[in-house]
């Protein structure tokens, strides 16, 4: 076996270790529960394929799923670009800083039930949710990441012509988006908050709203299930994050670990 | 070819004033090399920034090719000191030197042969694929100088280019640029605080006084065309040179005025030489 290969799989050993035994303390601290709210986990486990059925799959999470890409790209769209202009001219960043800093601390779930008000109960309601919370990490990391462009790399860029649209897209956007992926990776966490707390409170399907009606019916074996669905959904959207940002960032981990190992 | 007049250049802010450079004036001939010098701090930044139209002067003018300069001029490129500040490290070597090229808007085939050609010149053919911080300092700045070769310059400035990297890089760096000169035929405008490099490169050599920044002295080297590491720098004549430059610079220092006559620097059996400018009043009567 060579040392690529064990190294591997140590790794994957470290990264499964916890998970692993975790799961068998639950298993064996609750197999003898008679608890109706706790039940054993092998009764959840057992429950699960028969409440998780590919009907299910696609009349509840898929539209939560939806509704939380369409959230999170507005959010993200719109975060980047004001989180440009902010971050480029000092004088709109002195105006709208105080602006940003109140917005920011506003805790988004208490928007809910305002947005209900003039969005409705649909899925606008619910993307305008999302949107709403996700897009303050974007629009404040972006803030910072365009800020703190290199002076040397600007004037280079100035004195060989790149300027206006090429500027933005080969210097600014590049420049900052480390912190761009920071600000969207808070942003996702956040997204799955707000897209549960949106359906919690007025929906007609939707990972939520199912776990919700669960509760409600005593059926806690099942509204177990539902809350071990939402972590592994978040744990895969947080993989997927990170191979997209190891492809958009491989430069800047490059650069680090070479700075890192010349100093 | 680059033609300075009169430029000044004062700092205002917070209830301070910062007069950095006072009253310069040189021209620069078309195909020339020349080397500025100065004590450190002594406005060589600033001068480099009004000349390369990236610092509006407070006083007087800048003209390229007969042209004032308003903003950056695109007949002339710049290499920075800060190499490794200077490379976007998001882009690849060869990126790195096309990128001016496609604002200039040159077809793709021509932007292909300019890049190849470039790095050919600075011996860098191979790294075309790699991040510039895979590369070694000496040949990141390698990189800058096909960058600026690249987007064919009528003039090209160099700000302290060799400042950072070790000496022999340094005089790699030198001969490479020295070499690229002369093939090039393109005006190069060097600024350095290093008195030997400046007298190794340079046809002609500008000593600064100390800010608020004047011209002190312009002073021709007599070296032959044909410089080597090897006997150049251990030539009398370079020996003689150098030390002027160095006692210049250490009387700019103390801020004692250039009267001493560059009399004896002058070889027994060569004419007087004639320098540029013969209305710079800083530069000693021969």
């Amino acid at each position: 076996m060579s040392a690529r290969v064990r190294n591997l799989l140590l790794r994957l050993l470290f990264a499964v270790a916890l998970p692993a035994v975790l799961v068998v303390a639950w298993w064996f601290a609750s197999d003898d529960s008679t608890d109706v709210y706790r039940p054993p986990l092998r009764t959840i486990l057992g429950t699960f394929p028969d409440v998780w059925t590919g009907e299910r799959l696609r009349e509840d999470v898929v539209p939560s799923l939806l509704r939380l890409t369409a959230g999170y790209a507005c959010a993200a769209v719109a975060g980047v670009a004001l989180g440009t202009v902010i971050g480029s001219y000092r004088r709109v960043r002195a105006v709208c800083e105080p602006v940003l800093e109140f917005l920011r601390a506003v805790p988004p779930p208490v928007l809910v039930p305002v947005i209900m008000l003039f969005a409705g109960i649909g899925d606008t309601m619910k993307i305008a949710v999302i949107a709403s919370g996700c897009v303050w990490p974007v629009l404040l990391n972006t803030v910072e990441g365009v800020r703190a462009v290199d002076s040397v790399m600007s004037e280079t860029a100035r004195s060989y012509g790149v300027t206006g649209i090429a500027r933005l897209r080969h210097l600014v956007l590049r420049a900052a988006s480390p912190q761009i992926f920071a600000g969207l990776r808070q942003a996702l966490s956040i997204g799955i908050i707000l897209m549960v707390i949106s359906e919690m409170f007025a929906a007609s399907n939707g990972l939520g709203f199912t776990v919700v009606q669960f509760q409600r019916g005593f059926a806690i074996p099942e509204m177990w299930t539902g809350i071990l669905l939402l972590g592994l959904l978040g744990f895969a959207l947080s993989v997927v994050f990170r191979l997209a940002e190891r492809r958009a960032l491989g430069w800047y981990h490059g650069l680090r670990d070479a700075s890192r190992r010349s100093s | 070819m680059l033609d300075v007049r009169g430029l000044g250049k004062v700092y205002e802010g917070s209830g301070r004033r910062v007069e950095a450079v006072r009253d310069l004036t040189f021209t620069v001939d078309a195909g020339e090399l020349v080397c500025l010098v100065g004590p450190s701090g002594c406005g060589k930044t600033t001068l480099l920034k009004c000349v390369g139209g990236l610092l509006t002067p407070t006083a007087g003018e800048v003209l390229v090719g007969g042209r004032r300069v308003t903003g950056p001029p695109p007949d002339m490129a710049v290499v920075f000191q800060e190499y490794g500040r200077s490379l976007f490290p998001w882009m690849r070597v060869r990126e790195n030197v096309e990128l001016p090229l496609r604002q200039k808007k040159l077809g793709g085939a021509r932007r292909r042969g300019l890049v190849a050609d470039a790095l050919e010149s600075v011996g860098l053919t191979d790294a075309t694929g790699a991040y510039p911080w895979q590369l070694s300092g000496g040949m990141q700045q390698r990189v800058a100088i096909a960058r600026a070769l690249a987007y064919e310059p009528e003039v090209l400035l160099m700000d302290e280019p060799f400042a950072a990297v070790d000496a022999q890089t340094r005089a790699e760096l030198e001969d490479l640029v020295r070499g690229l000169w002369r093939q090039r035929g393109i005006t190069v405008l060097f600024v350095t605080h290093d008195i030997d490099e400046a007298v190794y490169l340079g046809e002609r050599v500008l000593i600064l006084s100390a800010s608020p920044t004047v011209v002190r002295e312009q002073l021709r080297i007599d070296l032959p065309a044909d410089r080597d590491q090897l006997h150049t720098r251990v030539a009398p004549r370079f020996a003689e040179l150098r030390t002027h430059v160095y006692e210049q610079i250490q009387a700019a220092k103390r801020g004692t005025p250039a009267d001493r006559p560059a009399e004896d620097l002058k070889p027994a059996d060569r004419p007087a030489e004639d320098l540029q400018d013969p209305d710079v009043s800083e530069h000693p009567e021969p």
